[in-house]
């Protein structure tokens, strides 16, 4: 069986794998990282985003062993301690989030959001730019308001 | 979705010797297509060839008049790159309109031009430049490229590893989302180029094609009111549940005259 290894939230992992294990299966099935979730498993639906190499991408359609030698951030990887992401604390404080299935998608992809277009978030951009994220529960609206709050505070980070 | 072999070479050289003994492997670019074919089943390679670690694969760069793109480079580069935007701005604008932020930063301009998707957006843009697709064997011209559904003038193993875009004079893409895929229903990308308009139409039909009566109307005056009374035929038009034939063709209709007045910045015609 071939080996993947690669840093995922800081830890160096290396491990044997099927070649056709998806990225999204190291992290959930493997590693018990299951904070990333699959909604969709047809890269409509964002619930699978994580950083790899510092992007935003959908792990159910990424091979693991692609990621030989990357760095993988996932949602479990942002908080330091008890202290919440500055994202992760905009979407508390502004209850962007119902059932809670798509938010960490959300929130790792308005951080990468954040990384390519600045702190000052208009409401426009951060609706274009969640064309890949759907939701099914709060119509988008808090989690807009929550993105613009958190990448506002992300600039103290 | 099936096991497979699987590679990962660093050098181009590696890849081509692994394609060329392996025709039963698949090249694998940003897996945007790909991976989720494999796991539909509609694809079932024995093996894959990862061209993610081939860094000579990735890039743009300017060489006289033609802007060069490298096959690995994805959307998401394509559409800040300065080189670009100074060179065919219109390129930057349809790269920042496929799909979504992660796909853009996966998908790749050589696996969305080799995979040939009907209502793709890069294949119009190659088309109506009048581009050259570069192979680890040979060179084929865009009007030679795109052979029909899914199809190319591709064979078994060969490698894109960059596309040449002649700079046009102006150029625009403007893309009318299908709502729930956000492909292109229809797109169309109008180029006035050394040799001639060229206008290329894609979503419409099973491949990208060229609109000639269009360009010949263009080709006397570069005005969108040169094509006033023009009509595309819906003859071999797709219909879908998103659109009729005959939808299509008017959408192409409309689409085009407001390509050409975005090439040349005016504001969109009013219907008239
Ligand atoms: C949600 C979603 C929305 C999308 N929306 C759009 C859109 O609006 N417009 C649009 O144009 N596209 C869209 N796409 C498709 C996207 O652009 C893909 O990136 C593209 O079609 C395939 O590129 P890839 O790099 O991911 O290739 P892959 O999926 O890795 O490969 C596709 C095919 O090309 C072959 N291939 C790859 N690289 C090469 C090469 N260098 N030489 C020879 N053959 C090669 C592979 O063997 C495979 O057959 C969308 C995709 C998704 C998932
Ligand atoms: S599970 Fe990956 S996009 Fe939906
Ligand atoms: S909160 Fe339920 S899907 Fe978004």
């Amino acid at each position: 069986m071939p080996n993947v290894s690669l840093t995922i939230n800081g830890k160096k992992i290396s491990q044997p794998i099927e070649a056709r294990t998806l990225l999204v299966q190291l992290l959930r099935d493997q590693l018990s990282l299951t904070g990333t979730h699959v909604g969709c498993d047809t890269s409509q639906c964002g619930c699978c985003t994580v950083h790899l190499n510092g992007k935003g991408v959908k792990s159910c359609a990424v091979l693991a062993l692609s990621c030989q030698d990357s760095v993988i951030t996932t949602i479990e990887g942002l908080a330091e301690g008890e202290t919440l992401h500055p994202m992760q604390q905009a979407f508390r404080e502004g209850h962007a989030l119902q059932c809670g299935f798509c938010t960490p998608g959300m929130i790792m992809a308005g951080i990468d959001m954040v990384k390519r277009k600045g702190y000052e978030l208009d409401e426009k951009t951060v609706r274009e730019e969640l064309e890949g994220n759907l939701c099914r529960c709060t119509g988008y609206h808090t989690i807009v308001k929550a993105i613009q709050a958190g990448a506002r505070a992300m600039k103290n980070l | 979705m099936h096991d497979f072999l699987y590679q990962r070479p660093t050098q181009l050289p590696e890849a081509s010797q692994w394609a060329k003994e392996h025709v039963d492997y698949k090249l694998l670019a940003g897996g945007m297509s790909l991976i989720p074919s494999l796991k539909m089943r509609l694809s079932q390679p024995a093996g894959l060839i990862d061209l993610s670690a081939i860094d000579a694969l990735k890039g743009v760069r300017i060489e006289g008049d033609e802007l060069i793109i490298k096959a690995m480079t994805p959307h998401a580069e394509v559409a800040i790159d300065k080189n670009v935007r100074q060179g065919i701005r219109a390129l930057c604008e349809l790269a920042a309109g496929i799909g979504d932020p992660l796909v853009r930063n996966r998908g790749t301009i050589g696996g969305s031009l080799a995979n040939a998707d009907p209502a793709a957006c890069y294949p119009s843009a190659v088309l109506a430049l009048n581009a050259t697709i570069k192979t680890n064997q040979r060179e084929i011209a865009a009007d030679q490229f795109f052979l029909g559904l899914f199809e190319t003038a591709l064979h078994p193993g060969e490698i894109i590893t960059e596309i040449r875009f002649p700079k046009p004079k102006a150029a625009a893409y403007w893309k009318f989302r299908q709502p729930a895929s956000r492909f292109s229903l229809v797109g169309v990308f109008v180029a006035q180029t050394n040799t001639g308009v060229r206008v290329a139409i894609t979503g419409a039909a099973d491949t990208v094609f060229r609109h000639t009566e269009a360009e010949q109307r263009l080709n006397v005056q570069f005005h969108p009111s040169a094509l006033k009374g023009l009509f595309m035929s819906e003859k071999n038009m797709n219909s879908d549940i998103h659109a009729s034939a005959q939808y299509r063709a008017h959408c192409i209709d409309v689409i085009t005259e407001r390509a050409v007045a975005m090439a040349l910045n005016l504001p969109p015609q009013k219907e008239s």
